[in-house]
C-alpha cells in the first residue's frame, strides 16, 4: 500500500533559500541544491520548492536551481510560485520538475488548471489553496480562500472550490491553513479532514508544524495523504528520518528505505 | 562501447532520467554512453532503448508518431533484433494493444493488454495512485535480481491514474497494491516496462536502473 509522504518545503527568493536555513556542516546554507541533497540522504519522500521571486526579471534563476537539482536529487521535486501561463508550467517541467503548483491563477482562472491538466496531465498539476477558517458566518463558507500570504480574501469556499479543481483535472490538493501557518500550534486538522474525505485526490496537509507530534495528527486525524513542513527540519530540529521513524511508531504507514 | 539511447518526443522531462542512467552507467564496470535519441536515425545504433513518458496515453503516442519512422524503427529493432527496451510509466503502457485514456488509442501491441482507469470502491484511497508503494514479485526476472521486494522491501514512486491490464499473467513481474493489485512491473523477451518512475525511487530506482543495463535478455 502507499505510504504516508513527507515533504520537506524551501521558500526560494532569487536563487536563494530563504526563512533562515541553519544546517551544520553545510557549506553554503542558502544554497537550494545543497540543502535539496541533505533532504534527499535523509530519505525525503518529496521536495517543494516555493519560488518567491518579486522581481520578473529574476524570475528566472529558479530554473537553474531545479535543473541542479534533479541532477543529484531523484527523487519528486515539486515547484510553486507565480505560476501563472502554460508557458510557465512547461518551462518548470522541462527544467526538471515534476510536479507544479498552482495557486493565485487557479483563484482568478480556474479553467487554467483545466487548460493545464489537459496539456500537461493531471499527474503533473498540484493547486495550492490558502484558507482561514470563518468566525463569522460569510455567505456559506467554512473555510475561505485567500490570496496573497492571507491578505486578500475571495469569499471561496475551499472545499467546494478544491471539488471544482478535482473536476478540472488537478492531481493533488496542497491545502495551507492561513490560521495556522507560522505557529507552530499544528496543522488545522478539521480542516485537512474536511479536505481529505471530500476530495478523491491526494491532499498535502500544511501551515503550522512545530513538533513531530503535528505531523503524525496531519495523517492520524486530518486523514491527509502527505505532510509539508519547513522551519522544523530547516532548523535541524529534527531530521526527515526521525520524523518517520516517530510516526511509524504512531502506527503510520512510512517509507523507510 | 554500449550505446543506451533514451527516446524524446518532447513528453515533458527527460533530464532526470538522463541523469539517473549516467550516474549508474558511470559506476559500471562495461562502457556505457547515454544519449537523448530525437530521431530514428540516432536510434539503429542503441544498444539498449528507454521510452520515458509522462502525460496523456494518446498524447504520447501523438508525439511519437511526429517522429518519421520511429515507431517502425522501434518494432524493427526491438521486436525483431531483440535490443533490450525500457518503458517507463505512459512508456510501458503504450506497450499494450491499446489505451483508453480519454479515447480508444493504439498501443505497440507488444504486450497483450489494455490500459484502462482505476476504478476503486475505497472513498478513503485516492485516485492518481500518487507516492511510494512496495513491489511484490509474482514471477521473478532478473530485472529484480538483488533487490529486496515485498512488504517489507524497497518503495517504488509511483503517479498515474490508468492501470495496464494484462491479458497474460506470464507478463506480470511485480504489483502494487492500491485496494486492487495495479501492475506495477511487465516484461516479454527482451522488452521490460515499470509503471513506477525508476529516475524518481531513489535507492531503488538506480538498482533497477542497474540491473536493466547489466541485463542480457
Amino acid at each position: 500500500m502507499l505510504k504516508s509522504r513527507i515533504i520537506p518545503c524551501l521558500d526560494v527568493d532569487k536563487g536563494r533559500v530563504v526563512k533562515g536555513v541553519n544546517f551544520l556542516d553545510l557549506q553554503d546554507a542558502g544554497d537550494p541544491v545543497e540543502i535539496a541533497k541533505i533532504y534527499d540522504l535523509q530519505g525525503a519522500d518529496e521536495l517543494c520548492f516555493l519560488d518567491i521571486t518579486a522581481s520578473h526579471e529574476d524570475r528566472g534563476i529558479i530554473f537553474d536551481i531545479i535543473t541542479r537539482t534533479a541532477e543529484q536529487c531523484f527523487m519528486p521535486l515539486t515547484v510553486g510560485g507565480g505560476v501563472r501561463t502554460i508557458e510557465d508550467i512547461r518551462k518548470l517541467l522541462l527544467s526538471g520538475a515534476d510536479k507544479v503548483s498552482i495557486n493565485t491563477a487557479a483563484i482568478n482562472n480556474p479553467l487554467f488548471v483545466k487548460e493545464a491538466a489537459d496539456k500537461f496531465g493531471s499527474q503533473c498539476i498540484v493547486v495550492a489553496l490558502d484558507a482561514k477558517k470563518e468566525n463569522k458566518k460569510y455567505g456559506n463558507c467554512r473555510w475561505e480562500i485567500y490570496t496573497h500570504g492571507g491578505r486578500n480574501r475571495t469569499g471561496l469556499d475551499v472545499i467546494q472550490f478544491a471539488k471544482k479543481m478535482v473536476e478540472y483535472g488537478a492531481g493533488e490538493i496542497l491545502l495551507t491553513s492561513m490560521d495556522k501557518d507560522g505557529t507552530r500550534s499544528g496543522f488545522d486538522v478539521d480542516l485537512t479532514n474536511e479536505m481529505s474525505t471530500n476530495v478523491t485526490i491526494p491532499v498535502i496537509a500544511s501551515g503550522g508544524v512545530g513538533n513531530l507530534v503535528h505531523l503524525a495528527a496531519g495523517i492520524i486525524d486530518g486523514k491527509a495523504d502527505a505532510v509539508l513542513a519547513a522551519s522544523i527540519f530547516h532548523f535541524g530540529e529534527y531530521t526527515i528520518l526521525e520524523a518517520k521513524e516517530y510516526m511509524r511508531n504512531q502506527g503510520i504507514k512510512i517509507r523507510i528505505d | 562501447m554500449e550505446k543506451i539511447g533514451i527516446i524524446d518526443f518532447g513528453s515533458g522531462n527527460l533530464h532526470s532520467v538522463l541523469k539517473a542512467f549516467e550516474l549508474v552507467a558511470s559506476k559500471s564496470n562495461k562502457g556505457f554512453k547515454v544519449e537523448i535519441v530525437q530521431n530514428s536515425d540516432d536510434l539503429l545504433d542503441c544498444d539498449r532503448i528507454v521510452l520515458p513518458g509522462v502525460g496523456s496515453f494518446a498524447d504520447c503516442k501523438a508525439g511519437l508518431e511526429k517522429i518519421d519512422c520511429l515507431i517502425q524503427s522501434l518494432n524493427d529493432l526491438v521486436v525483431n533484433k531483440g535490443r533490450p527496451f525500457l518503458g517507463i510509466c505512459v512508456g510501458m503502457q503504450l506497450l499494450a494493444d491499446q489505451g483508453l485514456e480519454n479515447n480508444l488509442t493504439k498501443g505497440f501491441g507488444w504486450i497483450e493488454g489494455s490500459v484502462e482507469l482505476i476504478n476503486l470502491k475505497s472513498k478513503i484511497l485516492k485516485i492518481p495512485h500518487m507516492g511510494w508503494n512496495t513491489l511484490h514479485i509474482e514471477n521473478n526476472h532478473k530485472i529484480i535480481k538483488n533487490i529486496d521486494l515485498g512488504e517489507n522491501g524497497l518503495h517504488a514512486y509511483f503517479v498515474h491514474s490508468y492501470n495496464f491490464y494484462l491479458k497474460k499473467e506470464e507478463n506480470l513481474i511485480t504489483t502494487s497494491n492500491h485496494e486492487i493489485n495495479l501492475t506495477s512491473m511487465i516484461a516479454r523477451d527482451n522488452i521490460i516496462g515499470m509503471q513506477f518512475h525508476p529516475e524518481k525511487s531513489q535507492k531503488l530506482g538506480l538498482k533497477l536502473i542497474n540491473n536493466f543495463i547489466e541485463w542480457s535478455p
